[in-house]
């Protein structure tokens, strides 16, 4: 019984498991404590940073910069998504092209995106939200096409017009696998952006401070960027699930 | 298509006045249809009469078309050739309802099971006023007591089921086709299952056309059942149940349902071990 209580708790084990095993590490010194400082350290450089400090600056900047690349996105990639769904034809054309690019680093375009917008936060959004974009492009369509058979069937015979299937079915029974494609393409539009921040002349960002505290040997400050940015990442992704249970609430069910 | 709902409480009467309905004017008449699909003939200039206001089971062997002959009937599949009229007319003129046997996959569950049944009168322009109405009429003539406000997913298999075939019904259908609605529930589900659909029918006195897959269902719910033959199918037999209704527990052990219930059973195994 109390066994059953406590189960909810098991997740903390992992995280506490870590702790002890990093303050083990870095106690006995078995690593260089220039290299790697204790969980204390770290959490301080993470407190004072965001607590008023540069890396409160930096994780807005990048939260901002991948808000931004993931809606632009999903406003192109969803209506995408579903034309190339909803006709085979169409995605038959289509698809080696979109899969091309998607198979494409994204990393790989960011010169051509410089010469497009120049160093500014335009070329980091739009590489991102194009790598981005493709992904939600090929889930979305996914979903379009993979709609239950009898249920169009359903809809067909209960006199639905062709347009109607494709608002009343397609489009909701693709939901499902639209946020899988917008939690890929959130993923993939963050790595996208922290990269460029730590390349691509920026002055600010998660990428950014990761970068300069590396230089500057500051490794306190360059680990607490790093769980920043794995804490974004790790919100994001759980922001769209919570958004795909309410929205979506009869997924997987 | 309305003077057909106005006629219905006669065609109803008339079924259960006189059991034996024989030479009725049919509702559906199906006239040389033929179905193959690849090199295999399913339909090769088939006829057949549905009589109208009777509940019609399909049987026969596994894969002889028992339900490409409704989804052909119900439009669901283009026939190679061949005509199906109902009082005359194109399936496109009339009302008809669908129950397939997939039900968690027929239903929309992003919708709440009394939307789900409201949906075909939205397909029909109905407004959502008179939507509310008519579906609420069903369901209290049916005297269904399931929580509506529920999803289709929170519901038992049964349930779900008996939210298709509502969906089916709130039309007021001239004809309901179930493709092996209860094949998907357990035993004790299906049970409670053909007695709802027998009141419903009894209720309502649409014709029905059911396929089925269990003989004992099919003779016991049918007022014929039509045993097919292996394809290219052919009418095998097409006999009357005579059976009063509503039918429980002891019609299945009555002599008379006995006899024509091991009489459905002769043909069938003639019919499988003609190949």
């Amino acid at each position: 019984m109390t066994a059953e209580r406590l189960k909810p708790l098991l997740p903390a084990v992992g995280v506490a498991g870590l702790f002890v095993l990093w303050s083990v590490v870095t106690w006995q010194q078995w690593v260089d404590p220039v290299l790697l400082p204790s969980p204390i350290e770290t959490a301080k450089a993470l407190w004072s940073g965001l607590d008023g400090g540069a890396m409160g600056f930096d994780f807005v900047k990048t939260v901002y910069r991948t808000a931004a690349s993931t809606a632009i996105a999903a406003v192109i990639g969803i209506p995408v998504g579903i034309a190339l769904g909803a006709s085979e034809n169409v995605y038959r054309s289509l698809e080696f092209v979109i899969d091309f690019f998607r198979s494409t680093p994204a990393s790989a375009m960011f010169p051509l995106f410089l010469v497009l917008f120049g160093v500014g936060d335009e070329t980091k959004i739009s590489v991102a939200a194009f790598g981005a974009a493709l992904v939600i492009v090929f889930n979305v369509a996914y979903g379009v096409m993979n709609a239950r058979k009898t249920r169009l069937l359903a809809a067909k015979v209960m006199g639905a017009s062709r347009l109607r299937v494709l608002f009343d079915v397609m489009l909701l029974e693709s939901l499902p696998q639209t946020f899988v494609g917008l939690r890929n393409g959130v993923s993939l539009a963050l790595v996208i952006i922290v990269v460029a921040e730590m390349f691509i002349g920026s002055q600010d960002g998660l990428g950014h401070s990761v970068f300069e505290a590396q230089q500057l040997f500051d490794m306190p400050r360059m680990y607490a960027a790093i769980f920043a940015a794995g804490a974004l990442g790790y919100g994001l992704n759980l922001l769209f699930i919570l958004a795909e249970r309410r929205f979506v609430h009869w997924s997987g069910k | 298509m309305n003077a057909l709902q106005v006629l219905r409480p006669h065609t109803r009467g008339e079924l259960t006045a006189t059991p034996e309905t024989v030479g009725k004017r049919p509702h559906v008449t199906i006239r040389g249809l033929s179905k193959r699909f690849g090199s295999t003939t399913i339909y090769d200039r088939f006829d057949l009469d549905i009589p109208r206001g009777e509940l019609v089971s399909v049987f026969g062997p596994n894969g002889c078309g028992k339900s490409t002959l409704i989804n052909m009937i119900a439009g669901l599949i283009p026939p190679d050739a061949g005509q199906i009229l109902f009082d005359g007319r194109r399936l496109e003129e009339i009302k008809f309802g669908y129950v397939f046997q997939n039900y968690r996959e027929a239903l929309f569950p992003w919708l709440r099971a009394f939307d789900n049944i409201a949906y075909p009168l939205k397909m029909m322009h109905v407004d959502s006023a008179e939507r509310r109405k008519r579906t609420e009429k069903l369901v209290a003539h049916l005297g269904v007591k399931i929580d509506l406000n529920l999803y289709p997913y929170q519901m038992s298999g049964g349930q779900q089921q008996l939210v298709s075939i509502m969906r089916a019904l709130v039309v007021q259908p001239e004809i309901l086709f179930l493709d092996e609605p209860f094949s998907a529930l357990d035993y004790e589900m299906t049970l409670f299952m053909r007695e709802q659909l027998q009141r419903i029918f009894l209720e309502t006195g649409t014709t029905t056309v059911l396929v089925s897959h269990d003989l004992e269902e099919a003779v016991f719910l049918a007022d014929r059942v039509l045993l097919l033959s292996r394809h290219p199918a052919l009418v095998a037999d097409f006999p009357l149940i005579a059976a009063a209704r509503p039918r429980t527990d002891a019609t299945l052990s009555d002599a008379e349902f006995v006899r024509i219930k091991a009489h459905c059973l002769e043909v069938f195994q003639r019919e499988v071990r003609r190949a």
